[in-house]
């Protein structure tokens, strides 16, 4: 490679962007978190920017104090890991069929599969069968509509597709049946696609957000994001629109901080080390997709 | 004859366990998906609760009342206007922005510098947009935000973020790309990976430097990526996500932040005009339907691959 004077200024420019994209995305967070530290007073002055003023842990007791809303991120956790349990199991019943070349019918599953991804019913359809099941305001709506996603089944059958047929073929001239070799050679080999769909179904439950609001209206089965947005934007779009002079903005506005973080957390702590995962299956579903 | 059907008896009697597996994806395909392909009959009829979808009234003028309704009813117009705003702001203004970002993310030779900067850019592609409106109301309020609390102490006025129509236009275009740009780039990542380190040796050899080898070896290297992603994109333009918009949105700025989606939420599910809002969100379903052919035909014109 060349080094010449402009790549040189082109390095100290890339790294100054570097910089700049990591604290655009990260200021957000840190100002939360900060506001969510803070003393009652600071918040009221607005004095609070990256670092908490007044430091004290009063919001997150406050918050943990609350009933419905520890219930709240423990149902949310439990729907959590059903639905992904669910979706995983599904995903791959509808995917490893497909992988088989002789399969009959094969192709008549696929297009039956992949039509629904180009044209949907559309969400009054889908609300009015979920009543005429029955399903509105029972958990299994949370966990059973949305539970099977057709760019995740791609993007585990592209998966599944890239294990040599050879392996199977041996496996099957020992006598092994398909579930046989699902559980016992493929399986085993997909642990990169298992963890990068589990992610995505998972933060896709975690941050669900739209269905709880269609389909539930028993507060008792409210998720996360639910309780979160009646909590944030019921009292801040009031903010925005008489431009405050409520009660207590302080202790409200770190209670809120305190909650966002209780939501966000979770995924922060789990998304990174899943990272080398999902690069690969996000790119394998915009391929084949 | 009889010698295919033992062949297919002996076949099933061999392989039925892969159809065991299919069944219940596939039970789910046609109750969840297909099912409610049957409601949509709703459109062109008179919705009504104590009789099922096969046997309530045709609706007015041929069944197509509801439809006539929708074009008639301003709320619509408005949302079925700022679906296409937004959309093509957003197609125009976030399209383009993970391309930037891979590029220049492609030229740092620092690696453990740029695998940071991509975790911390992927971030934001995991947060909900409840999280992501909390953090916008608490950094944008006009009185209480961080960024207005700055403005404030340099002696300017408030600026109203998302309380007036053309600021909160802009907030919501930068937002969505604060969400997605740095997931954006994978895609773009993975494809300039795929370009071979020939064609860079060969332009260095040509005396390119950095900015022309970015013009005349990566983008071209890439080109099917974006035209592909450009595609789905174009298909997209009447589609339209519930979270961001309704999230987002507020009464002060209804007249830009009502898409088509909250528009059914509104009038549907709470205002329970079950036909009209079918109607309107079938138009929708076969727009996008039809858009997605057009962009994929007028693709595989100008000789790239396609996705349909």
């Amino acid at each position: 490679m060349i080094t010449s004077k402009e790549s040189k200024i082109g390095d100290r420019f890339l790294i100054v962007f570097c910089f700049l994209v990591i604290v655009v995305c990260f200021v957000p967070i840190l100002h939360i978190a900060a506001r969510s530290l803070s003393s009652m007073e600071s918040l009221i002055r607005n004095d609070v920017m990256l670092l908490p003023i007044g430091f004290n842990i009063d919001a997150y007791k406050y918050v943990l104090a609350d009933g419905k809303f520890t219930w709240a991120l423990f149902w949310t956790a439990i729907l959590t890991i059903i639905g992904t349990g669910v979706s995983l199991t599904m995903t791959t019943m509808a995917a490893y069929p497909l992988t088989f070349d002789h399969l009959k019918g094969r192709k008549f599953f696929n297009t039956v599969i992949i039509f629904t991804m180009y044209f949907n019913a559309g969400t009054i359809p889908m609300y009015l069968l979920l009543k005429d099941l029955s399903m509105l305001d029972k958990p299994v709506v949370l966990i059973v509509p949305y539970c099977l996603s057709v760019f995740n089944m791609i993007i585990m059958r592209s998966f599944l597709n890239s294990i040599p047929d050879s392996m199977r073929e041996s496996a099957e001239i020992d006598g092994a049946g398909p579930i046989r070799v699902l559980i016992s050679i493929y399986l085993p080999l997909s642990t990169p696609v298992l963890a990068t769909l589990a992610l995505f179904y998972a933060v896709g439950r975690w941050n669900g957000f739209s269905d709880a609001l269609m389909y539930v209206n028993n507060r008792h089965y409210y998720p996360i994001q639910l309780l979160l947005y009646n909590l944030i934007m019921a009292t801040s779009n009031i903010d925005v629109v008489q431009q405050e002079g409520g009660s207590l903005p302080g202790l409200s506005e770190s209670l809120k901080a305190a909650a966002i973080m209780f939501a966000t957390i979770p995924i922060l702590c789990v998304y990174p080390f899943l990272q080398k995962y999902f690069i690969a299956g996000a790119t394998l579903g915009a391929e084949k997709g | 004859m009889p010698k295919k059907k033992q062949d297919l008896g002996k076949y099933l009697s061999r392989y039925w366990t892969l159809y065991l597996l299919l069944f219940l994806p596939v039970l789910y395909f046609f109750i969840f998906k297909y099912i409610p392909m049957t409601y949509i009959q709703i459109a062109f009829k008179k919705y009504s609760i104590i009789k099922n979808v096969w046997t309530m009234p045709w609706a007015d003028n041929h069944g197509m009342e509801y439809f006539i309704q929708a074009f008639s009813n301003r709320d619509f117009i408005f949302a079925l206007r700022n679906t296409v705003m937004l959309n093509f702001l957003d197609l125009v203004v976030g399209f383009p922005a993970p391309i930037l970002l891979a590029l220049l993310l492609n030229e740092l030779k620092f690696k453990n510098l740029k695998k940071f900067t991509q975790t911390v850019a992927y971030m934001p592609h995991f947060l909900s947009w409840i999280i992501i409106s909390g953090l916008a109301l608490q950094l944008f309020a006009p009185n209480t935000g961080m960024i207005n609390g700055l403005i404030n102490r340099m002696g300017f006025p408030s600026v109203p973020f998302m309380n007036e129509p053309v600021h909160w236009v802009v907030t919501y275009v930068l937002m969505g790309i604060w969400q997605s740009v740095g997931w954006n780039t994978i895609i773009y990542l993975a494809a300039i990976a795929g370009i071979s380190p020939e064609l860079y040796e060969a332009a260095a050899i040509d005396g390119a430097g950095r900015i022309r080898r970015m013009w005349h070896v990566t983008l071209p290297g890439i080109r099917p990526t974006i035209v592909v992603l450009l595609i789905l994109n174009l298909g997209r333009i009447l589609g339209s996500e519930f979270d961001r918009p309704f999230v987002l949105g507020n009464p002060l700025v209804k007249d830009v932040c009502n898409v088509i989606s909250v528009f059914v939420y509104n009038s549907g599910i709470r205002g329970l005009q079950f036909s009209l809002t079918t109607a309107v969100g079938l138009f929708q379903s076969v727009v996008c339907v039809i858009f997605l052919f057009i962009a994929d035909f007028l693709a595989k014109r100008f000789g790239e691959r396609g996705i349909v």
